[in-house]
């Protein structure tokens, strides 16, 4: 019987059509769910009771502690995102155009090897790194300069927000401007036009969806860590995610919690749209 | 065909086979008295503590001599506690050990079983208090027990502050401290501190009216600029071994005990405006089904051995509550009974510091919701 009968190749496909949404189903879309009704839920003695009154909105929606965090949230990761995009660049363009194929896949798995070891590994060894009588105070010590007070600080936790998502803003940078297409990078030269102009009208145009895709990851991660703000930032003054810890630990207040966590998502599901929007708009353009 | 050994004789034939299976298969459903063999895995013990308590240096003996297993989930602040329990299916936890203030809502809530109290030496502890503690007994009925206490005061780096400085919490305000205080994240032992601090000891630095409260808020308040963060267990660790915090607010011998003993130069005092005390408890869960080994458990807890044992626990040290036991820990380690004052005449004695007045036991606010004191404590990291 051949393989490519209708009905065994429809049945096929769905097979491997269907995991994915299941998959998203069962663990995105329920449990958010779930959560958007436990936000109108009550706690009564350290309890969740199912109910439907708006008091843990009104409750979060009015502390002025509350509105700082989910700013300072949203200023942190996006000057995170800046830096990361920044710093990324010229590493990704080097790996792109400047170095072999060779070079390039071993500075990628390099890359990559961060991932293999647990990120509060990583963030603890950061302590060691920034602290008063740390490696960098050390080291400016001999230079009679110093020392700086780094860790438990927004610089802290920034080093923290980097450490998480500068590889993968690098990775996904080399990806994108590995697929830009050399023939218009040499017709540019051809024609005189700079280096700079070169980049700037040339290879940013065409690797813009990827470096937007880059920076839209950057952002959803640094805006969502908890690791780095707690462990570099000293919690001090606290994000969202703090506050959700915040709120979950006393008084088993899982509803307020839920309010700060829809109101995160929401807002990674507006940035994320613009972003995208903006990179795929661009290229009709084009 | 039958095999001999020394102890046993073994069919292995086939009709032997097939009569010790019928033989296991019949007492398994009727549920025939099942003898646990030496050998047999151990029984699981799930424990509801805080961070240490089931370890091997706590539960390894115990473990060993009566074939068990304890399952720590660890927990750092006694809301915290609370919040798990109540996300677990009634019987999750068949011990659970618990600041001292939150068991009359593990009672109120039916989370616990009630306790006899002639399993247990109330007649040793070493403070009368102890034996009656509060929350501990409901209606003449006994539902936890303390195993142990220790005091919070001032916490501080003895290369940057000094003894007679840190005799007081103002030492907290010290402008050369500035970006160098710590807290422990969680609001009880901080808010009860600096409520000492303003004054309110009598009836309890938690029982103060809304002025009083009102002022606990400001003197906090005006410490802010001083904080250099907020930190959990393992941070709080880390930020006063590595220098990066001078002194901590809401913490004491419990923390820089361990790191005194590494060698770190950092002491913990009773200031003169009083220290709150920790209690910890054991509990029985509700509905668990080990009760009686967990029983067996509280017990060897509070015998001289488990108490010498819980008085040098490797994550945190803890007073004795028994007479037995301080005097077990003075036998098997002098040095430490001597460094935290659990020897006769100690100037830093554990119980003459209560029975001077200087100790407050911690508590839930009394006169304001727990969420009022927690929405303020969100307000001030926020700050």
């Amino acid at each position: 019987m051949p393989i490519t009968d209708g009905r065994s190749s429809r049945l096929y496909a769905h097979l491997w059509r269907w995991p994915m949404p299941v998959w998203q189903l069962l663990f995105f879309l329920v449990p958010l769910c779930f959560m958007v009704l436990m936000s109108f839920w009550l706690v009564k003695n350290y309890r969740m009771e199912p109910a439907f009154v708006t008091a843990n909105w009104e409750k979060m929606f009015s502390r002025g502690y509350f509105w700082n965090a989910y700013w300072r949230t949203l200023g942190l990761a996006g000057l995170t995102t800046l830096i990361a995009t920044l710093l990324a660049f010229p590493a990704a363009y080097a790996l792109s155009f400047k170095v072999s194929e060779t070079v390039r896949r071993w500075i990628i798995f390099l890359l990559i090897i961060p991932f293999f070891t647990s990120f509060l590994v990583r963030i603890y060894a950061w302590q060691v790194i920034l602290a008063e009588s740390g490696v960098i105070n050390a080291g400016l010590a001999t230079l009679g300069i110093g020392p700086f007070t780094m860790l438990n600080t927004a610089f802290g936790t920034i080093i923290g927000y980097l450490t998480l998502t500068l590889p993968l803003v690098v990775i996904l940078q080399t990806m994108s401007l590995s697929q830009v297409d050399r023939s218009l990078i040499e017709a540019a030269w051809n024609l005189g036009s700079s280096r700079v102009r070169t980049i700037a009208t040339v290879i940013l145009p065409l690797a813009k969806t990827g470096l937007i895709i880059g920076a839209v990851f950057c952002f959803i991660l640094a805006f969502g860590d908890f690791v780095s703000p707690y462990y570099l930032g000293g919690s001090k003054p606290p994000t969202l995610s703090i506050l959700i810890i915040d709120t979950t630990k006393s008084g088993q207040q899982w509803p307020r919690a839920a309010v700060v966590a829809i109101t995160m998502i929401v807002t990674l599901l507006t940035v994320a749209f613009a972003a995208v929007a903006l990179a795929y708009r661009s290229r009709v353009r084009r | 065909m039958k095999k001999t050994t020394d102890q046993t004789t073994v069919s292995t034939g086939r009709r032997g086979i097939l009569k010790a299976g019928a033989a296991l298969g019949v007492s398994t459903i009727i549920g025939a008295p099942y003898i646990r063999p030496a050998h047999a895995a151990p029984t699981e013990i799930n424990m509801l503590a805080w961070y240490g308590h089931g370890e091997p240096d706590m539960v390894g003996a115990f473990e060993e001599a009566n074939n068990v297993k304890f399952k720590p989930k660890y927990y750092a602040g006694g809301d915290n506690m609370l919040a798990l329990i109540a996300q677990s299916p009634p019987g999750t936890y068949d011990i659970i050990l618990s600041d001292a203030e939150f068991v009359q809502q593990l009672n109120a809530a039916g989370y616990i079983e009630e306790m006899n109290a002639a399993d247990y030496p109330f007649d040793d502890f070493v403070h009368s208090d102890f034996q009656k503690f509060p929350g501990h007994w409901a209606d003449d009925k006994l539902w936890s027990v303390m195993v142990r206490y220790g005091h919070l005061g001032v916490s501080y780096n003895t290369e940057r502050v000094s003894a007679e400085e840190a005799e007081s919490y103002k030492v907290f305000w010290k402008p050369e401290l500035k970006g160098k205080v710590g807290h422990f994240d969680w609001h009880l032992p901080s808010l009860g501190q600096i409520s000492l601090y303003g004054g309110n000891n009598s009836p309890s630095p938690f029982d103060i009216d809304e002025g009083a409260w009102t002022k606990v808020q400001d003197i906090t308040r005006s410490l802010r600029p001083q904080v250099g963060g907020f930190f959990d267990y393992g941070g709080t660790f880390a930020s006063l071994k590595n220098g990066e915090m001078s002194a901590m607010c809401g913490i004491g011998d419990w923390i820089t005990g361990v790191l005194e003993r590494d060698g770190a130069p950092v002491a913990s005092v009773v200031p003169k405006e009083g220290g709150i005390q920790f209690t910890e408890s054991y509990s029985i869960g509700k509905g668990s089904e080990k009760a009686e080994i967990v029983k067996k458990f509280i017990q060897y807890m509070l015998s001289p051995e488990g108490q010498a044992t819980s008085a040098q626990m490797a994550a945190y040290p803890g007073f004795c509550v028994t007479n037995a036991g301080m005097k077990k820990l003075q036998e098997v380690n002098m040095a430490e009974a001597q460094r935290t004052g659990q020897v006769e005449g100690a100037a830093n004695h554990p119980v003459s510091l209560i029975k001077e007045g200087r100790i407050h036991y911690r508590d839930i606010p009394k006169q304001q919701s727990l969420e009022d004191w927690n929405d303020f404590w969100s307000e001030y990291k926020d700050a």
